[in-house]
């Protein structure tokens, strides 16, 4: 059985329809690259797998481990193993960023009959999967997000996503914003956390990421539809040729959420 | 957005967990107040002839006042003819000598709002002088706090065994004729507390009072009065939960505190107060008359304050620095729910040398409650060298709700210092949903940012106030965000 199987999705925002079919299925251990131009769906697919109620799903349905995703709470989702890499990455002032990911750990942990950690081996897991993001100790203590650099905030998603050791992860743009080192860094954060139990979905605009996350499938999207689905030879074919050489051209700024 | 609002309005349709009424015969005067029911309440308590006078004076000044009508809040007129100003739980005339001899229905009450008198209160170190409506009833470690010359206890039993402490601070930071609710409570107070820490002593644990209104429509008029003499310290808290009941209930308290040289008093609140339901119908009227001298130098007066309580509160803790280098800090949290309206702030007046004063206010609406900050910092000439720090912010849950700001600042002395700092923010989808993602839920997710925003006064409490307070907050605004 298949980890994730998305059948003929629609979704609209604010009764704009922005997803008009999506079909995809994606086993554990699997790196699915979602490609596209502006406007073509991509971020809508990842919010919508997140359970963001802004968006409405009016057609299809998506199956994760079995059960109904639809019909599960964003909070549900996250604690059967449903991690979203946001794009854009939000602040809590006054909150610290290891209190919050304490209490994230340990809801989830506690969904699954598991015991919660203590303060002490918390830290523990916390330092150790700082050492793979290089992450400086100092965020740990800062309030959530607030006053990161827009590298920093990318990076603390991937170490979120480190501790919280999701099934399925989905990588919003998470190469937006970043320069070299820091792309370098957070695919190399990526890149160990590809296990056979765990499957990603990684949604980018650009081919330049998945050059250091290398996707075992890639798919175009556009109009809300997958219109080209291939290997990772795909992603190289539109770095040539760009979109426009596949007759798809940037559609409509979608209001940003 | 709209699932945020629902969120919120659920939330806000949390019932108030601590209503009930206690079944105990309450010895009560008839309604209205004369110079007749003044005589009757100094006369039931046995009081001296100078507080006869002294309750009378207030009781004359206050029928030339006029109620004040500048807050931004808005109720139903007071008949305050039709108000019981003194009732007592019926007991042995000498009241009770230890907690055997307190009414068991009232130790139950205690009980029931988590009160822990008995046990828990010398496990957690806490004396604690309970006061039910009017009359103390029970007083926890004053034998060890005696030994070190501390006199902690009833109003009553200190006008009693220390007249002359009394008689020297009363009305001295309040006078009489202060405001018109302090007059009101100058001239009914039926009881309260007093504390007085020696010269160099530092008391060794908080001391705590709980507060509770119980019989129908008695005003609660309680007076506090606490004096730490040169280079004492004392802590000192008060927390209160009162029953659920239709008709609204005056509250006009007056606190008085008084720091001599190099004397440090903190004084924290955590307030309950039935808020009226739903609708806005009932709830707790809190006037209340807040104020420290910081008269020696080197003094130091902190209030601390968590407000969720109360249909109205009108309530500014303030300080006089008076003494040179004395220090005056207000650290605020007021949480409006419902129909709840709180106008509160303070007010610093800077006399001495290099006085300094922090403010940091914290005002959370949600429902359709109003959050009104009134504070003013007032720099005299004398006060060379003062700095004020004030930091006022404001978070509104939905979008029924209203936040309000007005600082006075006046300035006399041109080498002093003063800043103004304020924010409003919402708490957003974006915020709560980031949080579900990471598979919090929408309650521990709003708790968790609005004790984030309130962050800097929770750290000003008492650490074992500080869990209670966050608990409060949460289960006050339980509902409000669902």
């Amino acid at each position: 059985m298949a980890l994730l199987e998305i059948k003929n999705l629609h979704a609209e925002v604010a009764g704009r329809e922005i997803l008009k079919g999506i079909d995809l299925t994606v086993e554990a251990g699997e790196v699915h690259a979602i490609m596209g131009p502006n406007g073509s769906g991509k971020s809508t697919l990842a919010q919508v797998l997140a359970g963001r109620e802004l968006y409405v799903v009016t057609a299809g349905e998506v199956i994760y481990d079995g059960k109904d995703l639809l019909a599960m709470s964003p909070e549900d989702r996250a604690r059967n193993g449903i991690f979203l890499a946001f794009q854009y990455p939000v602040e809590i002032p006054g909150v610290s960023n290891l209190y919050f990911l304490k209490a994230a750990l340990n809801t989830i942990r506690k969904s699954r009959g598991e015991e919660e950690l203590d303060a002490m081996d918390f830290l523990n897991l916390v330092r150790e999967k700082m050492k793979l993001m290089e992450m400086d100790q100092t965020l740990l203590n800062r309030p959530v997000n607030a006053g990161f650099s827009g590298g920093e905030k990318k990076r603390n998603e991937i170490f979120q996503m480190a501790v919280l050791e999701p099934r399925l992860a989905v990588l919003d743009e998470t190469d937006s914003g970043l320069d070299i080192d820091a792309l370098k860094l957070v695919s190399a954060g990526v890149n160990t956390m590809r296990s056979p139990e765990r499957a990603m979905i990684v949604v980018t605009h650009y081919q330049r990421l998945l050059n250091h996350i290398v996707p075992d499938f890639v798919h175009v999207l556009s109009e809300g539809r997958i219109v080209k689905s291939g290997g990772k030879e795909l992603a190289l074919e539109l770095e040539e040729s760009g979109y426009a050489g596949l007759g798809i051209e940037d559609q409509e700024e979608v209001a940003r959420i | 957005m709209s699932e945020t609002t629902n969120t919120i309005e659920t939330f806000a349709n949390q019932e108030y967990k601590w209503g009930f009424v206690t079944d105990i015969e309450a010895d009560s005067i008839p309604r209205g107040l004369s110079e007749d029911v003044v005589r009757l309440i100094s006369a039931k308590k046995n009081e001296p002839e100078w507080l006869l006078e002294w309750r009378l004076k207030a009781y004359r000044h206050w029928l030339t006042m006029k109620e004040p009508t500048w807050a931004n809040v808005h109720y139903p007129k007071i008949d305050y003819q039709d108000i019981i100003y003194y009732s007592s739980p019926k007991a042995k005339k000498d009241g009770p000598k230890s907690l055997d001899d307190v009414d068991p229905e009232l130790l139950k009450t205690y009980a029931k709002l988590g009160i822990p008198l008995q046990e828990q209160a010398i496990l957690a170190g806490v004396a604690v002088d309970a006061v039910f409506d009017s009359v103390s009833v029970a007083t926890t470690f004053k034998a060890k706090l005696n030994d070190m010359g501390i006199i902690f206890g009833s109003f009553s039993e200190a006008v009693r065994e220390h007249p002359d402490l009394v008689r020297k601070y009363l009305g001295s930071v309040v006078p009489t004729s202060d405001n018109f609710f302090a007059a009101l409570n100058s001239a009914v107070f039926s009881d309260g507390s007093f504390c007085y820490v020696p010269k160099g002593v530092r008391c060794p644990m908080e001391l705590s009072t709980y507060f509770r209104i119980n019989a129908k429509d008695t005003g609660q008029f309680e007076r506090t009065l606490i004096v730490a003499d040169e280079g004492a310290y004392v802590s000192y808290l008060e927390g209160c939960t009162a029953p659920m009941r239709d008709t609204n209930q005056l509250h006009a308290a007056v606190v008085e505190l008084v720091a001599l040289d190099n004397a440090q008093i903190k004084y924290s609140t955590v307030q309950n107060w039935y808020p009226g339901d739903k609708e806005g119908k009932g709830g707790i009227y809190n006037f209340v008359t807040k104020r420290g001298a910081c008269r020696g130098v080197n003094s130091k007066i902190s209030w601390t304050q968590v407000e969720t309580g109360s249909a109205i509160t009108w309530k500014y803790p303030s300080c006089i620095l008076q003494g040179d280098n004395s220090v005056g800090e207000f650290y605020s949290v007021a949480l409006t729910n419902n129909y709840q309206q709180a106008d509160t702030g303070t007010k610093m007046i800077h006399i001495g040398k290099n006085t300094t004063s922090t403010i940091v206010s914290k005002g959370i609406s949600a429902g359709h409650g109003q959050n009104t900050y009134r504070g003013g910092v007032k720099i005299l000439k004398s006060a060379t060298g003062a700095r004020n720090y004030s930091q006022c912010d404001s978070m509104l849950l939905g979008d029924k709700c209203g936040a309000h700001t007005f600082p006075y600042l006046e300035v006399k002395n041109t080498s002093s210092q003063v800043e103004h700092e304020a924010s409003t923010s919402k708490i957003g989808e974006d915020q709560i949903f980031y949080c579900r993602q990471r598979g919090i839920s929408t309650e521990d997710a709003v708790s968790m940012i609005v004790h984030g925003f309130c962050k800097e006064v929770f750290r000003e409490l008492p650490m074992e106030f500080a869990v209670e307070a966050q608990k409060l907050l949460g289960v006050s605004l339980e509902g409000s965000v669902g």
